[in-house]
């Protein structure tokens, strides 16, 4: 078995097997590339493979056709073996225009393999991506292994009988390239048969042509010589079980819909349209056979209030944004500390300050999180590590809101929302029970009574005979929640809020350390690093080097646990993709000296690159 | 949830409430306003109306902002949410959407509602979202101690504008009318009788009813509203508007108001005048032109509008939302949670 594409193309071996590809779709953003790599993706993962995979999309909806901003990428890593992100490098690069091949040849793997459409590569669309030659021509590409193919001709050919434009049937082009791929690859078509009937059944010229441009592509390859090998990749060894594969946001939204479920409540969405967020409300707008009620509200801010009013009447209550979303509705949060309402704020972390990179990933809203509120405002912050961890953190993030009667942060990213992953999905009844005991005796009834375990006050519901009582956002007094301005009430309130969300510590599972608990080098990530972290610390230990990490999905309060793991390590070293917020807690908490490594670039890490630096210290 | 009879949104659960009384809505709290504020009056209006409604106690919330008239829900004793400036409606959208069954009602000022949080005032209007919605209107900021509002008159002196203000006022109803609210009304402080039947009128109404009342703020906007809420000028400078009733007012009704072309005009009715072209009111019209046009009659050349300027019927946001869900449980047959996990595409691995 070789493990390199590099090694492949020997004449007269049809097949032959791989460890794993990474390819990346490029197109111009009316090329469909997201659907092309969404559609090798799911066949990937339904023969079997181990997947990740890094949607890259401009933030301009349409850019002028050919130019370099208007370029979309979808890349995918698929595996026999065990995967954690959607690869360092790419093995293989299909462009679609000289934009696309402009943009991303300078990521491909030296000797990898690039698929270009030949016909794109007009005077017009070089001068678009500034070429002031064909670099197909020029030499420039000889580090690489080029495969030129007409397609934009291949595929209007194969075209020619339909009833369809010539609009229409370039639009076709992306079956064609895929058809090609799953030749090359040795992928079944039947998923993306399926899928086109399904989607274009109202339109049967439309299925048929796209049918007819995905089977040219197919037979191309597997007729013409250009191609004299391809490639298997086996089923990956995952744990056994019953798979499907799942983006970041889709976990998320289920993992909401499942908790709302198991506390038996109303799941009930407040939300503002933004990027990379959106599509939390669109998966959750489509539940409502779940009892989910979903409101697009005019702002950041009405989204907010809406989330606190249905958690006041006893619904889950969630709401949803990135950054940008997330400071508008800071007032809001600290009105829900003071009420000590549970509201679940998902922030799906996208590069900032300001509008910044809407389509881009960071981790740069780790300290709004923490301390973007007036006063002292302490709200529990989770994190999910991957996308299908998106799911248990949904649970989680309920589960301490509930219980502990506070908002929660929960703090996804760009990656993580769009990336896709196999998840080997739960039962319901695995699932945790979620029921919630609201006060209902007007008896003995304070609205700022303690749970002496968790510090929580009562939820007391709107419709309760003889529970009526008023919160607000002035200071309340202890017990009675009437309003109250003494200094040793106000002192001992703000006191009693941070206790009570410290405590979260006593409800969390312990924290589990890959690797051995002491040694060299410890490396702490949180969020969507896991994967590049954790690759990259595999690594380094087949190299017998003494390094261990550990990854918090728990960022307020951290796991009890984590002191003492950070004083087992002669240093520590913390990833992000941002200027180092985590450290910044991890010092002002634990007086360690923790290192940084950080990349601030809109991209996830990349493993290579981080295990280079973690090896430079050990 | 029992029988569900709806009275503006309040819905009676079990048998209607034993006999409840003004009393009952009166909370422990100290009342906390300036002594001579127009909110005691209308403090007082809505706690005597509240028991006439046929909503159980512990069925209705006070929502509010932030400002003087925003204390309103701690001497209420019903559910009540004090939140922070201009954000009242989205936290009364929210609760009613999670619990339709509630009577919900936000009271805020012209600070509150028209500054800070105007957005969100048009939006819960638009969507006719079953909320009561008070909005005291003062022309002044009390709580910050006087400076001017969005209601203020043009080139009046306050601590903010001390060589007179260059900000043009915003009309409450018309704002509310703008954004197609379904109940829009107007009533002050000075005749309790009015305001009473127009918190009625509010409360019976099914879907968004904004209610704008004129406030005196004694200390900070002394006698705002005195040159037309003063008993011996009050006949002569409103006109109370009736549904199916032609717009007569003066002592005596002695005025009246007709239409020349689009332009409204007073006219004298003498000695028992007829009536007959005056201007008839119509608060049903399903197009707000008439009501929008009264809103532009304004003292002195015209008397100030007092009643309801719209009441038309139209489905309600939490209603409709309901009913998606209703729809989706009924077409999706019972809540398969484990379908919903397994998606629509699996493969196995096997051990
Ligand atoms: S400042 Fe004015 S509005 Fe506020 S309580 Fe005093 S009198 Fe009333």
């Amino acid at each position: 078995m070789t493990t390199d594409i590099r090694s492949g193309a020997v004449a007269g071996k049809p097949r032959e097997a791989l460890d794993a590809v990474t390819i990346r779709f490029a197109g111009d953003s009316g090329d469909g590339m997201q659907l092309t790599g969404t559609q090798f993706t799911s066949t990937s993962a339904v023969v079997g493979n181990d997947i990740a995979t890094l949607p890259d999309f401009p933030a301009e909806i349409r850019a002028p056709a050919g130019s370099l901003p208007g370029v979309s990428g979808f890349q995918l890593h698929f595996s026999s073996r065990d995967i954690r992100t959607p690869g360092d490098e790419p093995d293989v690069l299909v462009a679609m225009n000289p934009a696309a091949l402009k943009v991303n040849i300078g990521d491909l793997l030296e000797g990898g393999m690039v698929i270009v459409d030949t016909d794109a590569f007009t005077k017009g669309n070089l001068a678009k991506a500034g070429y002031d030659h064909n670099p197909l021509d020029s030499g420039e590409l000889s580090r690489y292994r080029v495969f030129p193919v007409n397609l934009t001709t291949l595929n209007a050919n194969a075209l020619a009988e339909t009833t369809l434009s010539k609009k229409e049937r370039d639009r076709c082009r992306n079956l064609f390239a895929l058809g090609l791929l799953y030749w090359l690859f040795d992928r079944p078509m039947e998923k993306t048969v399926r899928w086109i009937q399904d989607k274009f059944g109202k339109r049967p010229e439309v299925a048929d042509a796209n049918l007819r441009a995905l089977r040219a592509g197919f037979n191309y390859a597997d007729t013409v010589e250009l191609f004299t090998t391809h490639y298997t990749v086996d089923r990956a060894r995952l744990e056994p079980g019953t798979y499907r594969s799942i983006t970041g946001n889709e976990a998320t939204a289920l993992g909401f819909i499942a908790a709302a479920h198991r506390a038996g409540k109303t799941l009930f969405y407040g939300s503002y349209p933004i990027t990379p967020a959106s599509d939390i409300l669109h998966e959750l707008s489509m539940h409502k056979e779940f009892g989910v009620k979903t409101f697009q509200a005019e702002d950041e801010i009405a989204a907010m209030g809406s989330a606190i009013g249905a958690a006041f009447g006893g619904a889950i209550a969630l709401t949803g944004t990135s950054g940008p979303g997330l400071a508008l509705k800071s007032e809001a949060i600290g009105l829900a500390v003071m009420t000590e309402l549970p509201v679940v704020i998902v922030d799906v972390q996208r590069g900032g300050p300001s509008t910044g990179l809407p389509t881009k990933t960071e981790q740069a809203d780790l300290l709004q999180a923490f301390f973007g509120r007036n006063g002292e405002c302490p709200v529990p912050v989770v994190a999910p590590a991957t996308p299908a961890d998106c799911f248990s953190m949904a649970l989680e993030a309920v589960r301490i809101a509930t219980t502990y009667m506070t908002p929660v942060l929960y703090l996804s990213d760009g990656y993580l929302a769009n990336g896709t992953e196999p998840w080997r999905f739960p039962t319901t009844e695995s699932l945790p029970d979620l029921r919630v005991e609201h006060w209902t005796r007007a008896e003995g009834f304070m609205p700022y009574l303690r749970d002496q375990r968790t510090l929580a006050r009562p939820w007391a519901l709107p419709g309760t005979p003889g529970l009526e009582h008023r919160i607000g956002g002035l200071e309340k007094a202890d017990i009675t929640g009437n309003v109250c301005y003494d200094p040793d009430n106000h002192h001992h309130m703000v006191s009693l809020r941070a206790e009570k969300v410290a405590r979260v510590a006593e409800s969390l599972p312990p924290l589990e350390v890959f690797g051995p608990p002491t040694g060299r080098v410890l490396v702490v990530g949180w969020g969507g690093t896991h994967g590049a972290i954790t690759s990259a610390v595999e690594r380094l230990r087949e190299e017998g080097l003494s390094v261990s990490s550990v990854h918090l999905r728990y960022l307020n309060p951290f796991q009890k646990e984590l002191g003492e793991v950070l004083g087992g390590f002669d240093k520590v070293l913390v990833p992000e993709i941002n200027l180092g917020q985590l450290r910044f807690l991890l010092r002002a908490r634990y007086l360690v000296d923790a290192l940084g490594y950080n990349r601030v670039r809109g991209k996830p890490l990349k493993i290579h690159e981080l295990a280079g630096h973690i090896r430079s210290l050990v | 949830m029992g029988m569900n009879t709806d009275v503006g949104g309040g819905t009676a659960t079990r048998e209607a409430p034993a006999s409840l009384s003004r009393k009952d809505f009166v909370s422990d709290q100290e009342v906390r306003w300036c002594p001579g504020c127009g909110d005691y009056a209308i403090l007082a209006q809505v706690q005597r109306v509240m028991p006439t409604l046929g909503i159980p106690r512990e069925n209705i919330v006070f929502i509010s902002g932030i400002g003087c008239s925003s204390r309103f829900p701690y001497y209420m004793n019903t559910y009540g949410f004090h939140s922070i400036h201009g954000r009242a409606a989205t936290l009364a959208t929210g609760l009613k959407c999670a619990r339709p069954e509630l009577s919900v009602w936000v009271v805020t000022g012209d600070g509150d509602g028209l500054s800070i949080g105007g957005n969100h005032l048009i939006h819960a209007l638009r969507r006719n979202v079953d909320l009561k919605i008070l909005l005291f209107n003062n022309r002044i900021y009390g709580l910050t101690k006087g400076q001017y509002s969005p209601t203020s008159e043009f080139g009046k002196k306050t601590k903010s504008t001390p060589l007179g203000s260059i900000d043009y006022p915003i009309n409450p109803v018309q704002v509310a009318l703008a954004a197609e609210a379904t109940f829009v009304a107007r009533s002050f402080d000075r005749d309790l009788n009015h305001l009473a039947h127009i918190v009625e009128r509010a409360a019976a109404h099914k879907g968004s009813a904004f209610v704008e009342i004129y406030q005196n703020c004694n200390i900070f906007n002394d006698h705002a509203f005195e040159h037309f809420t003063e008993k011996d000028v009050r006949d002569d400078r409103t006109v109370y508007l009736e549904h199916g009733k032609p717009l007569v007012f003066g002592r005596g009704g002695d005025k009246g108001i007709r239409l020349r072309g689009l332009h409204p005009e007073v006219v004298a009715l003498g000695d028992g005048g007829s009536t007959e072209e005056l201007l008839v009111h119509d608060e049903r019209a399903r197009d707000a032109s008439l009501a929008y046009l009264l809103s532009h009659l304004d003292y002195p050349e015209y008397p100030i509008p007092l009643g309801v300027f719209r009441a038309i019927q139209r489905p309600t946001l939490e209603t409709m939302m309901q009913t998606q869900v209703d729809q989706a449980v009924q077409k999706g047959g019972p809540r398969d949670l484990d379908a919903l996990l397994r998606g629509r595409e699996t493969w196995t691995v096997d051990a």
